[in-house]
């Protein structure tokens, strides 16, 4: 029978990857003398290695018996844990997650890195690499044996035999497949009915095989009873019972008898074309099996008591259905009231519904904390700073793309935490705090919102630094007066990176610009806080999915448009005494001790509407990168979730529009990109003010 | 119908031996380590047991020893699934009581041989 194994390679990568991450932290953690953290650790490698000689990865199998064995000296004692110890063991994490990469990818991988790490662990383990290899090659050639023996076989076992489970009747039926067996059953020491036991086995046997095989294949059949029986196996002289045919004449003959040589060597010749044949189906086999796992098929992990809770609930609604439905069969308007609280009942169920379907898609925000350990223990060791790291707030959920989106960002983040916040050891200590910095990861729920705060108490940002560097690079201007929060939003300027922080991350490719431009199209933002001598804290702001939308709905014209919630200031009617019309048609709002800058979205979207003029009309203030402006709306509708729908891959991007959603009434709405509105109508204005530079040079 | 006991905490490896015991036509129960093995065998009567070595919790060495403390599992052959192929562990497996061993990597075709020998 033949079973496919390629559709447990999925499952197997998933556990494998599952166990790295676990070793990994499990090494950072690691204190002498723990066996337990040990312990799981060896189990983690022992699987993986298991797996993967099952599932057809030999090279990771090779890989990890070398970290086994060590994992295994460490574990049993032999061998004292050193800090050497634990590098290499991260290193071979490493080059074990690239292999099993390379497998899932079907890709190259570094075996430079490999061939060095294995040499490594070698000599770590004081072994000579091949030993192995000829061993099994050795027994290979074991197999190679002449055929058509006889063989007689002497078994006497144990009383207790069958107490282990083993039954001789199945071992015969084993010897029986490898031949013609006759067999002899010995009595003469069974007792008394009286006086048998019958949980023990008093007959022994005497057996005779007629076949090819080796006496290893022999006893390989006993192999699990060798030490609880005497096992004599014997060959003895050519059988004259033997029908074998003409070749295994010819073949046992071989040795003794010249003239046949010739003819025996091709009987084992062409034997190896058949099993090269069969080798290189299986390859072709496990290749077939890499590229159908390649693609990271997407999948999530869901708790069953999610699954549970969303069965549950299908559940109360089909039942809410029916009651309608039977509702609707004879309905009187004397049931007026029951059909509203069915109606009520089925908005309460379908809320339910979504939020638990929501909750599919959430992950603790674990998965991305997870790799900050080893970052920084990394980055501590390449720095020669004393670094501890903090992570608080792990179980908090957030959508698994976004997540998917925010690891880079993080770990650049994070980076440069440990590169520009914490200061030297001496500095520290001359600046009278703790010898080793600290970083806090940080994660919790705000409103519909995830923040994730990463913080350090080193130095801080250096106001001055950074402002005389923006206007060195022309940033800002130099007579510009600006508030501590403007200064620090320069860090995310592109271009502003100093040469130094290049050659840092120059790796990844990545800048604070960048990170930025990240947290943004997640539909988020960041922000920074810092004082000098205490640290810095980085605060992300991130929507807690990408699917749904907190949405404040308002009219311009005939048109309804959606404003993310989360952009929203306030809402106010326009007084007069605030408004401040400038050139260029710009029209400025005072709200408070802002100027804000009023955007008509039925100029910006050249649409018919009901109020052009600011005075008295609805303006909704909005807030993005910093700036805030008021959009000028007819009219303020409801407030609702709405399911976004990408324009992109529906129709195109278009300038000021984040997406579309269909609403209760079947109609399709536009979700506006508050940051591209601003752009946009900053944009016109500076035309407008350029066209009206250009008149007034005419005139 | 012949019943088998797999025990590993492997999912992918479980997987495998359950699928293709089941392709064999026979039934199969899964548990994840020693533990939830135990309970099992004490909830119901198997005609095998398939357990690996390393496992959290409980690992297969004292699974079978318990197990053949259990009246209904005193003939019950114990396979024990294992990369370990060290005489050493072979001899920790019998003296629990192990019927025999499975060594890692094996496929589905060298699982079914092994089972022949244990199972009629």
């Amino acid at each position: 029978m033949s079973i496919d194994l390629s559709q447990f390679i999925p499952s197997f990568l998933e556990e494998s990857f599952e166990g790295l991450e676990l070793m990994e932290s499990s090494l950072l953690n690691l204190d002498a003398g723990d066996n337990e953290i040990i312990n799981s650790i060896f189990r983690a490698a022992h699987s993986i290695k298991g797996g993967a000689g099952t599932f057809g990865f030999d090279n990771v199998t090779e890989f990890t018996h070398l970290v086994e064995t060590l994992l295994d000296e460490i574990r049993d004692g032999r061998r004292d844990i050193t800090a050497k110890d634990t590098e290499l063991l991260l290193v071979s994490v490493d080059c074990m997650r690239l292999l099993i990469e390379a497998a899932r990818d079907d890709a190259d991988y570094d075996q430079d890195k490999i061939t060095e790490t294995t040499h490594l662990l070698e000599q770590t383990l004081e072994i000579d690499g091949p030993a192995s290899h000829i061993e099994i090659a050795k027994s290979d050639e074991d197999t190679q044996e002449p055929a058509g023996k006889i063989w007689h076989i002497t078994f006497i076992p144990e009383h207790h035999l069958v107490q282990t489970g083993n039954d001789p009747l199945l071992l015969f039926s084993a010897l029986a497949d490898l031949g013609e067996l006759t067999l002899k059953a010995k009595t003469d020491l069974l007792p008394a009915i009286t006086e048998m036991d019958a949980t023990e086995l008093y007959i022994s046997w005497e057996l005779s095989l007629i076949s090819d095989a080796s006496e290893e294949d022999i006893r390989e059949v006993f192999e699990w009873v060798e030490d609880e029986c005497k096992l004599e196996i014997v060959e003895l002289e050519v059988s004259p019972k033997s029908s074998s045919s003409e070749t295994q004449d010819s073949l046992r003959n071989s040795a003794s008898v010249d003239p046949e040589i010739s003819d025996s060597q091709t009987a084992l010749v062409t034997e190896q074309p058949a099993s090269a044949i069969q080798s290189s189906e299986k390859i072709e086999k496990i290749e077939k099996n890499k590229t159908k796992t390649k693609q990271d098929s997407g999948s999530i992990r869901v708790g069953v008591d999610k699954v549970d809770s969303l069965i549950n609930l299908m559940g109360e609604l089909v039942i809410t259905q029916s009651m309608l439905s039977e509702l609707g069969n004879d309905f009187e308007i004397s049931k007026l009231e029951k059909l509203k609280s069915g109606l009520d009942q089925l908005l309460q169920n379908t809320k339910e519904l979504q939020e638990s379907v929501m909750k599919i898609r959430m992950l603790p925000i674990s998965f991305a904390f997870n790799r900050f350990p080893r970052l920084v223990h990394d980055l501590s060791i390449k720095t020669g700073k004393e670094i501890n790291l903090v992570i608080r707030g792990e179980q908090t959920e957030l959508d698994k793309t976004v997540m998917e989106q925010i690891g880079d960002p993080l770990v650049h983040l994070v980076r440069n935490a440990v590169d520009h916040g914490i200061e030297s050891s001496d500095m520290r200590i001359a600046n009278g705090k703790p010898k080793s910095g600290t970083i806090t990861l940080d994660a919790y729920h705000q409103g519909g919102n995830i923040i994730i705060e990463i913080s350090d108490d080193g130095g801080g940002i250096n106001r001055e630094a950074v402002l005389s560097k923006a206007i060195e690079k022309g940033l800002v201007d130099s007579g510009a007066t600006l508030s501590d929060s403007q200064v620090f939003d320069l860090l995310f300027e592109p271009g502003f990176s100093t040469a130094k922080e290049i050659s840092d991350i120059s790796g990844r490719g990545v800048g604070m610009d960048v990170v930025k431009r990240n947290i943004q199209s997640l539909g988020g933002r960041i922000q920074v806080e810092s004082q000098p001598g205490i640290g810095s804290k980085f605060k992300v702001n991130l929507p807690l999915t990408l699917a749904i939308l907190d949405g404040q709905l308002v009219r311009v014209g005939t048109e309804v448009y959606i404003i993310p919630l989360i952009t929203i200031v306030e809402s106010l009617q326009a007084k007069e005494e605030f408004i401040n019309k400038v050139s260029g048609d710009m029209t400025l709002y005072r709200l408070r001790d802002d100027n804000v800058p009023v955007i008509p979205i039925y100029q910006l979207f050249d649409l018919p509407a009901d109020t052009k003029e600011v005075n008295n009309a609805l303006l909704v203030v909005v807030e993005a990168d910093g700036q805030k402006v008021g959009l000028l709306v007819d009219d303020l509708l409801a407030q609702q979730q709405v399911v976004i729908k990408s324009l992109k891959d529906n129709y195109q991007q278009v300038e000021g529009i984040s997406g579309a959603t269909i609403l209760g009434d079947g109609s399709v709405a536009m979700i506006l990109d508050v940051p591209g509105m601003i752009e946009m109508a900053m944009k016109r204005a500076q035309e407008k003010q350029n066209e009206h530079i250009l008149e007034g040079a005419l005139v | 119908m012949t019943k088998i006991l797999v025990v590993d905490d492997s999912n992918s490896i479980r997987d495998m031996v359950s699928f293709t015991l089941k392709s064999a036509g026979f039934e199969t129960t899964e548990a994840k380590d020693g533990v939830e093995g135990l309970n099992k065998a004490k909830a119901g009567n198997y005609d095998l047991v398939i357990s690996d070595i390393n496992m959290p919790n409980m690992d297969g060495i004292a699974l079978c020893t318990e197990l053949r403390k259990l009246p209904s599992f005193k003939f019950t052959p114990i396979l024990m699934l294992t990369t370990e192929s060290s005489p050493e562990m072979k001899m920790r497996g019998k003296t629990a009581g192990a019927t025999g061993w499975l060594v890692k990597p094996f496929n589905p075709e060298k699982l079914l041989a092994t089972i022949k020998r244990v199972v009629r």
